[in-house]
């Protein structure tokens, strides 16, 4: 099953930019490009943790702010040399509003 | 004994006559050289990217100051000769130097032609001919207003072109029915007008010019079609003729120009002459490569080889306006002998034309793509029969070996002899050759020992393929290197470009230069964003989005994803009030670390995001204000206590160290820039290894810069002692106006100053009050914009968003 949670509207987020959402499991990043997709995914870059929220955003991915590994926003991975990947979360729009899926979050949280 | 050898004018043509004499025949002459200009030698070609801004006049110099030392030739700037005493073999200037010649060399190229309309000699009507039009057009685009071009040939484009690209609004007139003429056929002509126009400047063709008039100076210009065009600026570009006038006064053989043999000699067997005031076989002059043949001539003839002699031969034509690629070659007039091969594409916006006479290429004009541009020209020159080749010929060189497009197949395939620099006449061979025979492994390397591509630039890309077949990846053409990986420019030519197109936003940018990336990258945004802040400081918004995290949100991260606080402490001075304030804010925020640093500061570490406005709002009710400590921007003023209580202490160090940081504060810079002021030599704030540090003496202030203490260490480089503390004060604004305008990106300043050189620094903060005193205004004028502290712009509810989580899921929700 599907659990589709309303996080909030696009607007909430600037265009290359983040916003955070707080779960029982850690924090998820959402980002929304300059071309207004939006992605989900784990705050919490592969190499050591950095905070991905506050990173750049540019195309689809986005750089850490700690030591500059540049992870996919669709994929997860780590783009580049550099190896390793975080969760993705699916994401929802549904015109302003947007939807991220615990699913998995729900079944090991439960 | 040496022969006194005098020459008149100092262009590129007798620049590039005397490299070739001090060659052929070292020592044999004792040169001076009168120019009517007051300057040096310089690159003519290149004076419209001056004009556009793409390139300053220092980049264009040919031969310094140092070069006429160094050969020891006496160089007369702004000196006109006004008069040559064949009989007594003598020269005399305008300011009354008389200089006598076993050889005289005359070289006072050409004059603009002046449509004699009334008005023409209004203020505000100038030429396009020498530094000192291209100086006064700048000053006249600063107005912003209306300006008119006469003359829709190479010069009027590329002027029309400077001007747009400095924020006039600009019409062209032509008299003909289409652009260069002279150059183009019509269907190309008519590609160049619509590629224009469509950078905004107005073609009128057929335009007939009948007079220009205004109350004292230009304010318009009539056709005698009735037609009237407001302007403040006429820029008339409607062509050359040669200046002979001196020759002619004395006597000399003149005839359109000054009538020389194939030796360049003049009836006067001691009198040469060279450049576009030299008439040839009936022939005069104006593109460079002709003009070189010419020096090489009467090189060879002064150094004793009399049998050097002028050939003619055509040259290629390339207009230099950025984002336009024309080529046009030989002779292109339609005849009953000629066929023609014609390949248009409309959507690319290419036009090619060849013009065939008995199976070889006669003519050429390409427009759009001009790549194939030296093989044309090589098999014209070689007469080439192209028969077997016709139907694929227009496609250019590298279709003929089958279907491979690549460039770099295309410049391997040539043979040696052809010609890759017009201007200066270099084959080929000759440049593969010097590669391997002198180890070159550096674009400016071949430059200098091949001169190609050192003069109009155009061949640079063919020059840097050679290089790369030749020495493979030992070429390294990051000599420039690029930004990052969404563009192939360096720092410098964005810099650059930025001002000369006036880009004013990150898109336009990105748009205007191309970048290869749809929203760049986290090297080259930040970069963009300082770029933008420091040129356009009233205009330019600043893009948040295109911050490091640690300017976004001003304060430092941390490993653990949490922050850093550090206020300001001006000069490093406290009080008990501002302690008890920094206190109470630990112990509310339970701030797990308090700790003093280098820069006499103290820093909060491990405050949570969500908590920064709350401290920031408790800090700014005690008085602090941020500390930039996250910014490539004034970090800290270290000071020592000075003349107050020290008792070697000379000056006010602290006071100084306080009035700087509250004149600097909140500057963006291209890296962090740490200061500091000490009282007296023993140094106690360390100022000699800071970016920028003063050392208070008893008679003044030692200024001192570029000292770096990190991942270098390096003591400082002395800009210079003033007398007062307002003067010390200015120098360094200045000093940092001057880095914050050329430095890169994170660029320190000890690495920028390595860079552009102490010596170039310290003659434009110490020796050019008038300089120093514009960078200071510059400085001034940014601050009134960057002077805001954003820790109570944050309390106060900006960008709260960056503050707060967007929502919180529990339990109960995400197990639903």
């Amino acid at each position: 099953m599907m659990n589709w949670i309303s996080i909030g509207s696009i607007s909430d987020i600037p265009r290359r930019g983040a916003r955070c959402v707080a779960t029982p499991q850690g924090k998820i990043a959402v980002f929304r490009t300059a071309e207004d997709q939006v992605f989900a995914i784990e705050d919490h870059c592969p190499h050591k943790g950095g905070p991905l929220s506050q990173g750049i955003v540019h195309g689809a991915a986005v750089t850490c702010p700690l030591h500059n590994w540049v992870i996919s926003l669709e994929t997860g991975k780590a783009l580049g040399a550099d190896e390793g990947a975080v969760r993705t979360i699916p994401v929802r729009i549904d015109g302003e509003r947007l939807f991220i899926a615990l699913e998995a979050l729900a079944s090991r949280a439960a | 004994m040496t022969e006194k050898l005098v020459i008149i004018g100092n262009g590129m043509a007798p620049g590039r006559m005397l490299e070739h004499l001090l060659e052929k025949a070292p020592g044999r002459y004792q040169v001076t050289i009168f120019n009517a200009e007051p300057r040096v030698n310089y690159d003519r070609i290149m004076l419209s990217p001056v004009l556009s801004g793409e390139k300053a006049y220092e980049e264009i110099i040919i031969h310094g100051d140092g070069w006429y030392i160094k050969h020891g030739i006496t160089l007369y700037k702004g000196h006109k000769i006004v008069a040559i005493d064949r009989q007594a073999k003598t020269v005399t200037s305008d300011h009354g130097v008389t200089e006598p010649y076993d050889k005289l060399v005359i070289a006072t190229g050409s004059v603009p032609f002046i449509i004699p309309v009334p008005g023409h000699d209004l203020p505000g009507v100038l030429t396009y001919r020498d530094l000192d039009d291209v100086r006064a057009m700048m000053l006249a685009a600063q107005s912003r207003a209306k300006a008119v071009v006469i003359g829709g040939g190479l010069l009027g484009l590329e002027a029309a072109a400077g001007l747009n690209a400095q924020g006039m609004d600009v019409t062209v007139l032509h008299v003909m029915p289409t652009l260069m003429e002279r150059q183009l056929d019509p269907a190309a002509g008519y590609l160049l007008q619509r590629a224009v126009e469509e950078r905004g400047i107005k073609v009128i063709t057929k335009a007939n010019t009948q007079a220009i008039t205004g109350n004292g100076k230009v304010e318009q210009v009539e056709l005698a079609d009735g037609t009237i065009i407001p302007a403040t600026l006429v820029v008339m570009a409607v062509g050359i003729r040669p200046n002979a006038a001196i020759a002619k006064a004395a006597g000399i053989a003149v005839n359109r120009g000054i009538v020389v043999d194939a030796g360049m000699r003049s009836n006067d067997p001691d009198i040469y002459a060279l450049g576009e005031c030299a008439e040839v076989s009936g022939q005069v002059y104006g593109l460079v490569a002709p003009l070189y043949e010419m020096a090489r001539v009467t090189a060879s003839q002064l150094a004793g080889d009399e049998a050097a002699a002028f050939v003619h031969s055509d040259t290629p034509t390339k207009l230099k306006v950025t984002g336009i690629e024309l080529f046009s070659l030989g002779d292109f007039a339609e005849g009953d002998d000629r066929q023609e091969i014609v390949l248009r594409d409309a959507s690319a916006g290419v036009y090619k034309r060849l013009v065939l006479r008995d199976d070889r290429i006669i003519g050429t004009v390409l427009y759009g793509e001009t790549a194939d541009g030296a093989w044309f020209n090589d098999l014209k020159k070689k007469q080439t029969d192209i028969s077997e080749m016709r139907d694929t010929l227009i496609f250019g060189q590298s279709y003929q070996g089958g279907a491979s497009l690549d460039p770099m197949a295309a410049v391997a395939a040539l043979p040696d002899d052809a010609e890759i620099c017009g201007c200066n006449g270099v084959c080929k061979g000759k440049i593969t050759g010097a590669i391997t025979a002198k180890g070159l492994t550096s674009l400016d390397d071949v430059r200098a020992h091949t001169k190609a591509s050192a003069s109009c630039g155009s061949c640079t890309g063919l020059v840097e393929k050679l290089m790369v077949l030749t020495i493979g990846d030992k070429y390294n053409p990051a000599a420039v290197q690029p930004m990052c990986g969404c563009t192939t420019l360096g720092h410098d030519e964005v810099r650059r470009l930025i001002k000369a197109k006036g880009l004013k936003t990150i898109p336009a940018v990105m748009q205007e230069l191309e970048w290869t990336t749809s929203c760049g990258c986290a090297k080259c945004r930040p970069a963009l964003n300082y770029y933008l802040v420091c040129d356009w400081p009233d205009e330019y918004a600043d893009d948040y989005q295109s911050r490091f995290i640690n300017e976004r949100v001003h304060a430092n991260i941390q490993k653990d994803g949490t922050y850093s606080v550090v206020p300001r402490m001006w000069g490093g001075v406290t009080n008990a009030a501002e302690l008890r304030a920094i206190a109470d804010v630990v112990d509310k925020f339970e701030i797990p670390m308090v700790k003093v640093t280098g820069g006499q500061r103290i820093d909060m570490l491990g405050i949570r995001k969500e908590d920064l406005p709350a401290v920031w709002a408790d800090l700014g009710q005690a008085g602090f204000v941020s500390g930039h400590a996250y910014a490539k921007g004034l970090r800290t003023v270290k000071t020592c206590v000075g003349s107050d209580w020290c008792r070697f202490g000379t000056q006010d160090s602290t006071g100084f160290g306080v009035r700087i940081e509250k004149f600097m504060w909140g500057s963006w810079t291209p890296a962090k820039v740490k200061m500091a002021v000490s009282g007296c030599p023993r140094n106690c704030a360390e100022a000699t290894c800071k970016d920028v540090g003063v050392i208070c003496v008893d008679s003044g202030y030692e200024i001192h810069f570029a000292g770096a203490a990190g991942l270098d260490i390096k003591g400082t480089e002395v800009l210079g002692l003033v007398k007062t503390e307002d003067e010390a004060l200015e120098h360094i604004v200045a000093l940092t106006q001057m880095y914050r305008e050329q430095g890169r990106y994170l660029e320190r300043i000890y690495k920028w100053a390595k860079r552009i050189g102490i010596a170039e620094i310290k003659r434009q903060i110490m020796d050019d009050g008038e300089k120093r005193k514009a960078y200071f205004d510059r400085f001034v004028f940014s601050q009134k914009f960057a002077q805001v502290d954003p820790w109570s712009e944050r309390v106060s509810g900006k960008d709260k968003h960056e503050f707060r989580p967007m929502a919180s899921v529990g339990f109960a929700q995400a197990a639903e």
